[in-house]
């Protein structure tokens, strides 16, 4: 039983990452009708949103300190970030140690700005053009936008630890009467599957309850009819692409501290979360969220060494093989709505 | 016995009886028909004669062989070869090579990996192809892409593809619907000009009385899923029941 | 000749002609010169020009003709590549039994996947494909590490049984006695020239690859396939049944891909699973297209183009740049090397994806289109009827 629990806990922070960008995904695939292969790239764009706000904050001025030396008996530099200069020590020092979430705030902007520029520069004029059209441009945007960030942050991964506050784990065990330490998790992983809950929860509220939301929902319903009646659908559109690309932005920003960013995250993550929204259902919301926590967990489980001695490999399969079997015997995906694409 | 026997056909879909009872039998060498309104059961019916829906109950036969569930290929394959709504071809590629395909579909098959040949030196075929587009007037125009060609050339070439093959049936799903007064009229010539070359077998299936009474030799009109008289344009013109079923049709729009 | 027009057999021709003269072409600069460094004509880069060719023409053969877009084709790739270490390892190190295993093993193993994956098409298949191959590559670094050494990468050891050895067997690659490596190095004032084996080898089988594919464009099956991607539907009314011919289609650009990772390993015996990843399978996808899918020529320059790239555009540095702007005031000259230092070298990638981006949107024809353009523009003068010294490449057959 515990050790159930635990694989259920161990898929939920993958499978919320791979709920939110697969529901990033189905957004602009649902509205726009665009197959987006860049979308891993915006995940990986948010997650050196992380890196750069946690940069800034620690910039620092040197001064000497005439009180201390160092090895060689010089007087020693002591670097101080302005933010401590400017707010005071502690202030200064759990800013710093915030920057993570604080970058939330900072990565919306620049990724609904992001996605504004995709979807007006480029992707706009690929909507009547076909699906393989649509694969192969977006494909080469996301080497151009993983380069990018290569080329100013270098290759390798970039650690950025999530606040103090989180840096433990919690001992569910514990809490739900089992031994000591069968069940732990750590803190940042629950704080990133609440975050997640309750991204996936705005988004669907604001489809749910707004106008705007309502509008949008009819026209991936009948986009034609929509824009009959008089409604620009397509400013519309493009707002969606922007809040698409701020989904996925801050899934990679929280992401950091549970992986450290590197140029190719977005690739990595990106084909499974294609996986993800076929199983889910091509332009179904609720299937991709579902199809994400589902193959996050299948997978957790699928790497216990108990099933792994049953089935060598498995681990490494299972998320494939479960889309390939959902493709073949029922092509519409768990959620899909019938006579999408299922050709 | 007819080409195309249609026996007690019935079929549902959740609470509507879609049809019901249909019995249809298409003679060889006449053109025949099948009308009604809107909601009539027409389309159907014709998927049901092209095997993409299976009738609850009865048969479809064709020469004595059941078409049910054939694949599209596979009704082809037998004798019938189908006419579009839409003029339906291969745009990308000349309007030679979309003659030759379904020569090549009439000699080697449904599959056939000739991979070694080239397409010039299949003579015969591209004899063949070249007699049928002068036969429809479009020899000037082998090499142009389809999809650049008139409407009303894109629907001679599509009629080129399907008598290339010598059909025993042509199937003609409502072969005017959506079109122009002078599109249509032109569309009557050419099938007319056809029927008079060549001792063929068509079926109709139509909403507009115009093309169905310049055209037809006989013809079964339907109304509410079952068929409700079967006779020549003649008799059928003047009959009560049928106008009982447009008129009302009429005055509902 | 050979079943083809004189057209073809022309374009034949002169793809032998270059294929032949590339060890000489391909060296345009003395050995001395500044320039020398964009000189591409050393074996082991030739080589991959002829491999990666191989591989970009079979994949054209799918999607060029079907227009079904795989993201999986470097699975057959590895798979080659593993068949034909193991030949090395079971027999000797004589080609040929390696090269027809690879071919016979990626055929079954394209029949598999292909038969599975184009019960779908479009994205479907796309994803399907991808699938197929992310799992292959993972299970070559897992489980299947006893066939296919898993990270360390498939290789041969003193240990293995190499039956066919003998005393004093050759111990590295070879055709019959000819070794891969073997090189014949010519000298001519500061020119020199390497004629290698090995690329000729493969040069060979590319040009037997190409002819096959022609043959493949012209003939009823191309027909066929070139339908498939026109009016699938339409095909199926026709009375043709599309997925054997897909399939088919298939089969065949999956074995050239075996083909080409079972020359790969013949080159260099070694063969990793990093040849699967997804990312290699995007390189052909982005060979073909930055060619020109569809057309004859354009696989085989977009493989070569992204080759050179990879080796020759990756080496210039801070440092060679400088050189070439030496003669530029110096701020002049410091602005230019940071303004171009993102795009040369390790960030070559980004110039590619930049290029690849053009391609698809303005010119979905690829380099071959760009060639065309070119012609026509320089036709469309009337005293430019002369433009005998245009390159042959420029000049390529479109599938019609």
């Amino acid at each position: 039983m515990d050790v159930i629990l635990l694989q259920i806990l161990n898929g939920l922070d993958k499978g919320s990452a791979y709920a939110l960008i697969a529901l990033g995904l189905t957004l602009i695939f649902g509205t726009l009708g665009v197959v987006n292969f860049a979308h891993g790239a915006l995940f990986m764009i948010g997650a050196f949103c992380s890196v750069t706000v946690q940069r800034i904050l620690s910039l620092s001025f040197e001064t000497i300190d005439p009180t201390k030396v160092d090895f060689l008996g010089n007087p020693a530099t002591v670097k101080t970030p302005y933010v401590m200069e400017w707010f005071g020590e502690s202030t200064g020092a759990s800013i710093i140690d915030w920057s993570v979430p604080l970058a939330i705030l900072f990565s919306i902007p620049i990724m609904i700005t992001v996605g504004f520029i995709m979807e007006r520069g480029l992707i706009k004029h690929f909507y009547k053009r076909p699906h393989a059209d649509q694969i192969l441009v977006t494909f080469g945007l996301a080497i151009v936008l993983q380069e990018v960030i290569k080329a100013f942050y270098g290759a390798n991964p970039i650690p950025t630890p999530a606040p103090a506050a989180f840096t433990g784990s919690f001992d569910f065990g514990l809490l739900l009467g089992f031994a000591e330490n069968t069940i732990i998790y750590p803190y940042w992983r629950m704080v990133y599957f609440a975050f997640s809950l309750v991204v996936i929860g705005g988004v669907f509220s604001f489809l749910q309850f707004t106008t705007f939301g309502m509008v949008v929902r009819a026209g991936m319903a009948d986009r034609e009819t929509v824009g009959l009646l008089g409604i620009d659908i397509d400013k519309r559109f493009t707002f969606m692409f922007g809040l698409a690309a701020a989904v996925a932005g801050v899934a990679g920003v929280m992401y950091a501290p549970i992986n450290s960013p590197n140029y190719h995250m977005g690739m990595d993550f990106l084909v499974l979360s294609f996986v993800v929204v076929v199983v889910g259902g091509m332009g179904s919301l609720p299937g991709a969220v579902l199809a994400g926590f589902m193959l996050g967990i299948l997978e957790s489980f699928a790497s216990m060494n108990m099933i792994k001695n049953i089935i060598p490999g498995i681990d490494q399969i299972i998320i494939y093989l479960v889309a390939i079997l959902i493709l073949l015997t029922r092509p519409r995906g768990l959620m899909g709505r019938k006579g999408v694409m299922e050709e | 016995m007819g080409l195309l026997e249609v026996k007690d056909v019935g079929k549902r879909f959740g609470g509507l009886q879609a049809l019901s009872n249909v019995n249809l039998s298409v003679q060889e060498n006449t053109v025949h028909a099948i009308i009604g309104p809107n909601g009539a059961g027409k389309s159907t019916l014709l998927n049901c004669l092209i095997g993409k829906l299976i009738p609850d109950t009865g048969s479809v036969t064709f020469q004595g062989q059941s078409v049910l569930g054939k694949k599209p290929h596979e009704i082809n394959q037998l004798g019938i070869s189908r006419i579009f709504q839409t003029p339906e071809i291969f745009g990308d590629l000349t309007v030679l090579e979309n003659v030759l395909i379904p020569c090549f579909a009439k000699r080697d098959g449904s599959f056939r990996l000739h991979a070694f040949e080239t397409v010039e030196a299949e003579k015969d075929l591209n004899e063949k192809a070249l007699a049928m587009l002068e036969d429809v007037n479009m020899q000037d125009k082998l090499h142009m892409q389809a999809s650049s060609l008139s409407r009303g050339d894109k629907r001679r070439l599509e009629m080129a593809m399907s008598l290339v093959q010598d059909p025993k049936l042509l199937l003609l799903d409502e072969p005017t619907a959506g079109m122009a007064r002078a599109d249509t009229n032109s569309t009557i010539d050419l099938l007319k000009e056809i029927k008079e070359k060549r001792d063929i077998t068509m079926a109709i299936i139509e909403h507009d009385m115009h093309v169905v009474f310049s055209l037809a030799e006989r013809i079964t009109v339907l109304a509410q899923g079952t068929p409700l008289v079967e006779d020549t344009p003649d008799n059928i013109r003047d009959h009560p029941k049928v106008r009982e079923a447009y008129l009302g049709e009429t005055q509902q729009t | 000749m050979l079943g083809l027009n004189q057209r073809d057999t022309k374009f034949l021709i002169i793809v032998i002609a270059l294929t032949v003269f590339t060890p000489i072409l391909l060296q345009p600069f003395p050995t001395d010169s500044g320039l020398a460094q964009f000189n591409a004509g050393y074996p082991d880069l030739m080589q991959r020009f002829a491999i990666f060719g191989i591989f970009a023409i079979g994949f054209n053969i799918l999607f060029g003709l079907t227009g079904y877009l795989s993201f999986g084709h470097a699975a057959f790739l590895g798979v080659g590549s593993y068949s034909t270490v193991w030949m090395f390892k079971l027999l000797n190190y004589n080609v040929l039994p390696g090269l027809v295993l690879a071919i016979i093993v990626s055929g079954l193993f394209a029949l598999l996947i292909g038969f599975v994956s184009l019960r779908r098409s479009g994205i479907y298949f796309s994803i399907l494909t991808l699938a197929f191959a992310q799992m292959s590559f993972n299970l070559a670094y897992s489980v299947l590490t006893p066939i296919t050494n898993g990270e360390t990468g498939l290789q041969v050891y003193n240990d293995d049984p190499q039956i066919l050895m003998g005393e004093n067997g050759i111990t590295t690659t070879h055709f019959f006695g000819f070794k891969m490596n073997s090189s014949w190095i010519m000298d001519l004032g500061p020119w020199q020239f390497t004629f290698n084996f090995g690329y000729y080898f493969c040069a060979v089988i590319a040009i037997l690859a190409f002819y096959l594919s022609l043959r493949i464009f012209r003939s009823p099956f191309g027909l066929m396939l070139r339908a498939v991607k026109s009016n699938q539907q339409r095909m199926n009314y026709t009375g043709v049944s599309s997925r054997p011919y897909t399939l088919a289609a298939f089969v065949i650009s999956g074995m050239y891909a075996g083909l080409a990772g079972g020359l790969l390993a013949s080159m260099d015996p070694l063969a990793g699973a990093e040849r699967m990843q997804w990312t290699a399978s995007g390189e052909v996808v982005l060979m073909t297209i930055l060619g020109g899918a569809g057309t004859m020529m354009g696989p085989v320059l977009g493989a070569g183009f992204i080759k050179y790239f990879e080796n020759i555009f990756s080496k210039i540095n801070d440092q060679v740049l400088h050189g070439w702007f030496a003669f530029l005031p110096d701020g002049l000259e410091n602005a230019l090397v940071w303004l171009l230092h993102p795009f040369v070298g390790k960030g070559w990638h980004l110039t590619l994806g930049l290029l690849f981006m053009l391609v698809v949107v303005f010119l979905p024809g690829g380099l071959v289109e760009l060639g065309q353009r070119i012609r026509n523009m320089f036709r469309k003068k009337p005293d430019a009827n002369d433009d005998s010294n245009h390159k042959p490449q420029q000049s390529p057959h479109v599938a019609e």
